[in-house]
């Protein structure tokens, strides 16, 4: 796809997110909306994936870390044909497949079940190695928080996978610079992030991680780097393409009203036709 | 019992570990730098391209085991009971139980036969803390004979299975040519129609020295080995209710929660009779040679007897 049809679908991607938190009536855009093109180049430009066929043996596999930006790998998901758009109103509701954090065992297109910190790195790690040990070439990508980074088996998992030298791993830092209790460097800063990953072995790319180009030119550069896991740090703005959710801590857990959620989906709609 | 052969089920792990690796080739061992301890060197030594040292960092340990099994692989974590089960309780809460992935935990140095290095190393709480997970199954085993047996059974099992060894040699119990093995059902090892002794792990073999006592004394006890507490053999417990009324359980566990507790729920359900419960009362253990420390905690063949006059 061109950046532009990619740029297109992303768009669709956020309008899926705030859908569903605003059918949810709770949930987390504002992550899930920085990350929307990230999400959004790995299952229609990246991965090696099928719809229809979400188990095959040889997938690339993604692991979302920061599990609580369900509706963004979901409104991906949907809009890659996993399952149908409609369910995304089902998010959070009793009885729905689409629980409020990532559930590989009811989702189609889910590998791993995540939403506690922390934990999911090391599950990608562990894909990662299987693919070393059946000498398989899939790949396995991972979503963590900037946020996230904080927990300490985070860093465990990069540790084992820089020292074992997993270059079929992908790890990307959703830098968008706001965890809940406010700005990451006031809570307890993980900066700086691209050399915490360089001292643990990885090779490191610092990107705008909203620009489908950088994206691009980071998931090639990975894939060619040999002997070492790669870290994407992504550059992101928090509530990205909805005017108030834009950059406000305050959007990091928390559903639109009607009102509000009128607004975001004209914001949208507005980017989407400028495209 | 001076010519009995003993053997510590921690050994019997690795070298069951070893054994299984050639016939299960998706087998892979994980470690957090005990190896030698946890005894899965011993499968390392076997199998190299398939053991994984992920140094001091369970928690890490137990994702890769978790993504491992996702991609079909039949992972065994290893640490010593404290931080496979205490540590990572968390990790392997979400990471293994909830998504329900087919991986193994095996915790030595369970309970005070730890001895020398203490309360911090003698994970009293793990039979309690894993078998509140949904779908975990749990496993106690009694010698080295049953070791073979489970962790056969644990590979063939399709869920989480948690496994419980000793670092204390114990004595072999069971030829393996006898013993059936299978997950969820008791073992009988000797009848008795007086009183139940229900033992998990290594005191099932005190158990059946304070039976052999108490026959002495006229009490005729029957011994179930409940090798696992997870899924309980409720039929076999309310059996043993019916059949001979009161029950002792004997485990080298907080009674919090664990063998005692499951037995307790049962009967106390379906059909109640007098439960004591034998084990750790709330306590944490001490520095001390193993075998001095089971005296003191009234666990070994002495104190189980002396428990168990007690409360006839």
């Amino acid at each position: 796809m061109t950046n532009q049809e990619l740029q297109k679908t992303a768009n669709e991607v956020r309008k899926g997110i705030v859908t569903a938190v605003h059918a949810a009536k709770s949930g987390h855009p504002g992550g899930s909306l920085s990350a929307a093109d990230i999400f959004t180049y790995l299952f229609f430009e990246e991965m090696n994936i099928d719809p229809k066929d979400p188990k095959k043996a040889d997938r690339d596999r993604f692991v979302l870390s920061k599990g609580h930006t369900a509706p963004g790998l979901y409104s991906t998901l949907a809009e890659r044909g996993y399952f149908p758009k409609k369910d995304l109103e089902t998010l959070r509701h009793t009885g729905s497949y689409l629980q409020g954090h990532p559930d590989m065992k009811h989702i189609p297109g889910v590998d791993m079940s995540s939403g506690s910190l922390g934990q999911g790195l090391s599950a990608a790690v562990g894909m990662a190695l299987a693919a070393k040990i059946d000498k398989k070439s899939y790949r396995t990508y991972c979503l963590c928080g900037d946020g996230e980074i904080q927990e300490g088996q985070i860093w465990e998992a990069a540790m084992f996978a820089g020292a074992k030298k997993l270059d079929n791993l992908c790890v990307i830092v959703d830098n968008n610079n706001l965890q809940i209790d406010g700005p990451i460097d006031e809570v307890n800063s993980p900066y700086p992030i691209d050399k915490k990953f360089e001292a643990f072995n990885f090779h490191v790319i610092n990107i705008n991680g909203n620009d489908m180009e950088e994206i691009r030119k980071a998931f090639d550069e990975a894939k060619a780097t040999k002997g070492m896991p790669t870290a994407i740090v992504a550059k992101t703005l928090k509530g990205k393409g909805v005017s108030f959710m834009e950059n406000q801590v305050g959007w990091h857990g928390k559903a639109p009203n009607d009102d509000e959620y009128a607004t975001a989906m004209s914001d949208l709609e507005k980017a989407g036709a400028a495209l | 019992m001076s010519e009995v052969k003993k053997i510590a089920t921690r050994e019997s792990y690795g070298n069951a570990l070893a054994k299984f690796g050639a016939e299960y080739p998706d087998l892979v061992v994980l470690d957090a730098d005990l190896a030698n301890a946890t005894k899965t060197g011993t499968f390392k030594k076997a199998f190299p391209d398939r053991f994984f040292d992920c140094g001091i960092a369970e928690s890490n340990m137990t994702g890769i085991g978790a993504g491992l099994a996702t991609c079909g692989k039949i992972p065994f974590i290893s640490s010593f009971a404290m931080f496979a089960a205490g540590r990572n309780y968390e990790q392997v809460r979400n990471s293994i139980g909830y998504p329900k992935l087919n991986v193994k935990i095996g915790a030595t140095h369970a309970g005070i036969t730890v001895g020398e290095d203490g309360a911090s190393h003698q994970c009293l709480e793990d039979i309690a803390l894993m078998r509140t997970i949904p779908g975990m199954t749990v496993i106690v085993p009694a010698d080295d004979t049953e070791v073979f047996a489970a962790v056969k059974a644990a590979i063939e099992h399709q869920g989480p299975v948690y496994l419980r060894f000793s670092r204390a040699a114990t004595p072999v119990i069971y030829d393996p040519a006898d013993l059936k093995f299978e997950i969820g059902k008791g073992i009988t090892v000797k009848d008795g129609s007086d009183i139940s002794i229900i033992a998990t792990g290594v005191e099932v073999s005190y158990a059946l020295e304070a039976a052999e006592r108490l026959a002495g004394d006229g009490v005729k006890a029957r011994v179930i080995d409940m090798h696992t507490i997870k899924p309980l053999d409720e039929e076999l417990v309310l059996k043993c209710a019916a059949e001979t009324g009161k029950i002792f359980t004997v485990e080298e566990a907080s009674v919090l929660g664990g063998l005692g507790s499951a037995v307790a729920e049962t009967v106390a359900e379906k059909n109640p009779v007098p439960v004591h419960r034998i084990g750790v009362y709330d306590t944490f253990g001490e520095s001390g040679p193993w075998n001095e420390l089971m005296k003191k905690y009234k666990l070994d063949a002495d104190g189980v007897y002396e428990q168990i006059k007690a409360k006839l």
